[in-house]
């Protein structure tokens, strides 16, 4: 048994703004990407702009619960079921499945580098830290960073009900999701998923945690796929990212606008080895079906030999084009890279750009993916 | 279409051919059995860190993996590591470092901890910030924590270790994490992606802040002496959980398969339910809806009825929200019937190992099933009258069991159920 899957909601918030108009603006060219040099220097990072959370989150006690990473994923996953137009069923949302890809670990920054200095002259190091933290950490604090509590919010603020699921690992974490989801709405498993992530990157402890493996790039950004050694590395960007996918035969059975059609997701973990991402590609582009005149989009982390690799692979069954690189636009979103680029996508043939996409996902790290998507 | 290897559904069916586990009560399943069938308790003063200052003081840690200081994540990956290999062990399935399955992994959050954050802090007297530390990042001269610190890694290592295929799945449903993952290797068979699936729940998270955090919700007991006797669910004086560390895992195969192969079948996993709650972040539902309509999926997924479950491996917390409405759930779930179905909670002697709680129980549930033993909840002294259950207090008992719901439930309105059958359903 397997059924087709399409996408019939699409969520959308970065520093370009919400919803898909911006987004498919910015893919084509007529709009600036957002970069913030300043509040992180020497790190540029792509910066949520303003956002009336009270749209999607109308309850203030459900924002204060809230770290922003939750809030821009809670946003966008509100913004998907607006487009699904199914926010209002409280039915359809008792059954929705949900799989977020997310991080977590919102830390307070002031709280941590207090504490640190103290640490330097106290008699009992121990015991001081169980002081202060039994003093200094705010109790909400940890439900604001447990990396299931966005899908739990999301249950919280818009009522979803269905399962929920919560993979991490960076970029894979993102790829598995909609890999998984994919999988599953296919054999029947589930008709409706709710799937997507968010990054904030606007907090210093995530950019310590990629400067500490040399994987962030310092200054004005080149195009991904013109950075060269030493002078590449992410340029991470606030991103929120949901789809709504379901079977065809649900989507027609209540008369959903079927923005794109998700065709086929794999995904892949090799051993980083000269031309490994490549092989891993070109073996995964197998089970898909590739056009050459097709769109190709690209969660791209930024570091210049996965990304040689990538452009490798891509050469094999596109030769000669570029892929819109997703992290140019909105900033390299880590957990919801993926999701951003295989929404992006849809946005783009929903908006006839295309007549199929092919979406290609490196983690900076580990992980490879590909997705590939046709027109409704 | 029902056939020999297919379930009622016409899915295949989902065979154990392998578990292995460590928990504060040993290393290994027989350890761990003996132990916990004994009633004996795994929880003690923690060591690894100073108590001073802190309400609750006492662990299930498992402690002596390590000679130097470590990290939850290495920890976390050495609790997973010694229970896959038992388990992988036992299925005989593949070749060393070459397991023809996929991996799903229930791994805790990590983050840079304080150790690796002090180091990068320096020596200086000035003011620490986060400039500094960066700062300091930027030398690129602990490469080592990035990778450590990467939520990919302990599945990662896992998966490079034992030669799984495909993506390794690192996921997180909070307390119900264990029981997710299985739940996910399950449905991966089902779908026909893959023959075999090592399921793994792993937690070695117990550090300071992680106590403190859960300490500033009030979540844990504070019933710090003797601390064997903290951890008491369903009883009428329970005051929180007591935190427990743990690895434990499963190899699940296709039914088909693994008697194509001649495997030993441990038994099945028959069902799976899953729910979630929108109530509060913390709380349950106070109708219990959403731990009731997991239960009640985890049977109709199995093709059983309520009257064919012989026992209930609780998720039994020893907090006096979670057992009262796991009680009242289970109650509306099994009718009257349910004052004389034995419920009992591991975490009496185990301790909540968090993450890798669900798959911990799913051990249990199995080894209860083969052996025809049901594990007791200790420390039931005071029996609470609002929970009018039959909890095993505190002596094992002997009991023919063909089927067990194991229940997990989580923060964020995680509801996860399986139920395990000796036979196809």
């Amino acid at each position: 048994m397997t059924e087709a899957v399409v996408i019939t909601g699409i969520g959308l918030l970065s520093s370009l703004g919400e919803g898909i108009a911006p987004h498919v603006e910015a893919a084509r060219g007529a709009r600036k990407a957002v970069i913030d040099f300043e509040s992180f220097a020497p790190y540029p990072v792509h910066p949520l702009g303003t956002v009336e959370l009270d749209r999607q989150i109308p309850k203030k006690s459900d924002q204060r619960q809230m770290e922003p990473w939750q809030r821009i994923g809670v946003y966008a996953a509100g913004l998907a079921l607006d487009s699904a137009g199914i926010k209002g069923d409280a039915e359809a949302k008792d059954r929705l499945h949900v799989i977020v890809a997310a991080g977590g670990g919102e830390r307070d920054h002031a709280v941590d580098g207090q504490i640190l200095t103290g640490l330097k002259t106290a008699a009992n190091p121990g015991v001081f830290l169980n002081e202060r933290l039994l003093g200094d950490l705010r109790p909400t604090l940890f439900l604001a960073q447990l990396s299931n509590l966005l899908a739990g919010n999301i249950s919280i603020v818009h009522g979803v009900t269905g399962p929920s699921r919560t993979f991490m690992g960076e970029e894979q974490a993102g790829v598995d999701a909609v890999r998984v989801a994919h999988a599953r709405i296919a054999a029947g498993q589930a008709e409706m998923l709710l799937v997507g992530g968010s990054y904030n990157a606007e907090r210093r402890d995530m950019l310590l945690l990629f400067e500490l493996g040399g994987a962030l790039l310092k200054g004005a950004p080149i195009p991904t796929f013109s950075r060269t050694p030493g002078q590449d590395g992410m340029v991470t960007g606030s991103v929120g990212a949901f789809l709504v996918l379901e079977s065809a035969k649900s989507a027609m059975a209540r008369g959903a606008k079927v923005l794109a059609r998700l065709d086929a997701v794999s995904a892949d973990r090799v051993r980083r080895d000269d031309g490994a991402i490549t092989r891993s590609l070109v073996k995964q582009f197998l089970g898909h079906h590739v056009e050459p005149a097709g769109l190709l989009v690209s969660a791209a982390p930024g570091l210049a030999g996965a990304a040689a690799e990538e452009s490798a692979a891509l050469a094999a069954v596109a030769a000669g084009r570029t892929p819109v690189a997703v992290g140019d636009l909105v900033g390299h979103a880590i957990e919801a890279a993926f999701p951003v680029a295989v929404a992006l996508a849809a946005a783009l043939l929903s908006e006839g750009e295309a007549a199929s996409a092919l979406v290609t996902g490196v983690g900076h790290h580990r992980g490879e993916g590909v997705a590939s998507l046709s027109a409704a | 279409m029902m056939t020999d290897v297919r379930d009622a559904h016409g899915r295949p069916l989902v065979a154990v051919t392998g578990i292995g586990l460590v928990t504060s009560l040993g290393r290994g399943k027989a350890d761990n059995w003996a132990r916990l069938t004994a009633g004996q308790s795994g929880i003690h003063r923690i060591t690894r860190f100073p108590v001073e200052g802190l309400r609750t003081s006492i662990a299930g840690t498992v402690d002596d993996l390590f000679s130097q200081p470590f990290a939850a994540p290495e920890l976390s990956e050495k609790l997973a590591m010694l229970a896959a290999d038992e388990a992988v062990g036992q299925a005989g399935l593949g070749s060393r470092g070459n397991f023809p399955g996929q991996l799903f992994m229930a791994v805790p959050p990590v983050e840079l901890e304080w150790p690796q954050k002090q180091v990068l802090a320096g020596d200086g007297a000035e003011a620490v910030s986060y400039d500094t530390l960066l700062a300091a990042a930027a030398a690129h001269t602990h490469r080592a924590y990035h990778e450590m610190f990467l939520f990919g890694t302990v599945a990662d290592r896992i998966a490079d270790h034992f030669g799984t295929r495909g993506s390794p799945i690192s996921l997180s449903t909070a307390c119900s994490s264990g029981a997710t993952a299985i739940q996910m290797g399950v449905e991966a068979i089902r779908r026909g992606e893959t023959d075999a699936a090592l399921c793994i729940g792993t937690d070695g998270s117990v550090h300071a802040e992680a106590l403190i955090r859960f300490s500033l919700l009030s979540a844990l007991s504070t019933h710090n002496d003797p601390p064997e006797e903290a951890s008491k669910p369903f009883s009428k004086n329970r005051d929180g959980f007591v935190m427990g560390e743990g690895g434990a895992a499963l190899v699940l195969e296709s039914y088909a398969s693994a008697r194509a192969r001649g495997a030993e079948i441990l038994g099945f996993v028959l069902g799976c339910g899953e729910k979630g709650d929108g109530f509060h972040r913390t709380r349950s539902s106070p109708d219990g809806r959403p731990a009731i309509v997991a239960m009640q999926d985890a049977l109709t997924d199995a093709g059983l009825e309520p009257y064919h479950i012989d026992y209930v491996n609780a998720h039994g917390t020893s907090t006096p929200e979670n057992d009262k409405m796991e009680a009242m759930s289970c109650t509306a779930v099994f009718g009257p019937r349910m004052t004389s179905l034995p419920i009992s909670s591991n975490k009496s002697m185990v301790g909540h190992t968090l993450t890798a709680a669900g798959a911990v129980e799913a051990v249990f549930s199995l080894l209860t099933i083969a052996r025809g033993r049901i594990p007791p909840t200790i420390n039931y002294r005071e029996p609470d009258p609002n929970i009018p259950l039959d909890v095993v207090p505190n002596l094992a008992r002997d009991a023919r069991v063909r089927r067990v719901i194991s229940n997990s439930f989580g923060f964020g309105g995680q509801n996860t159920c399986l139920v395990f059958g000796d036979g196809p359903a």
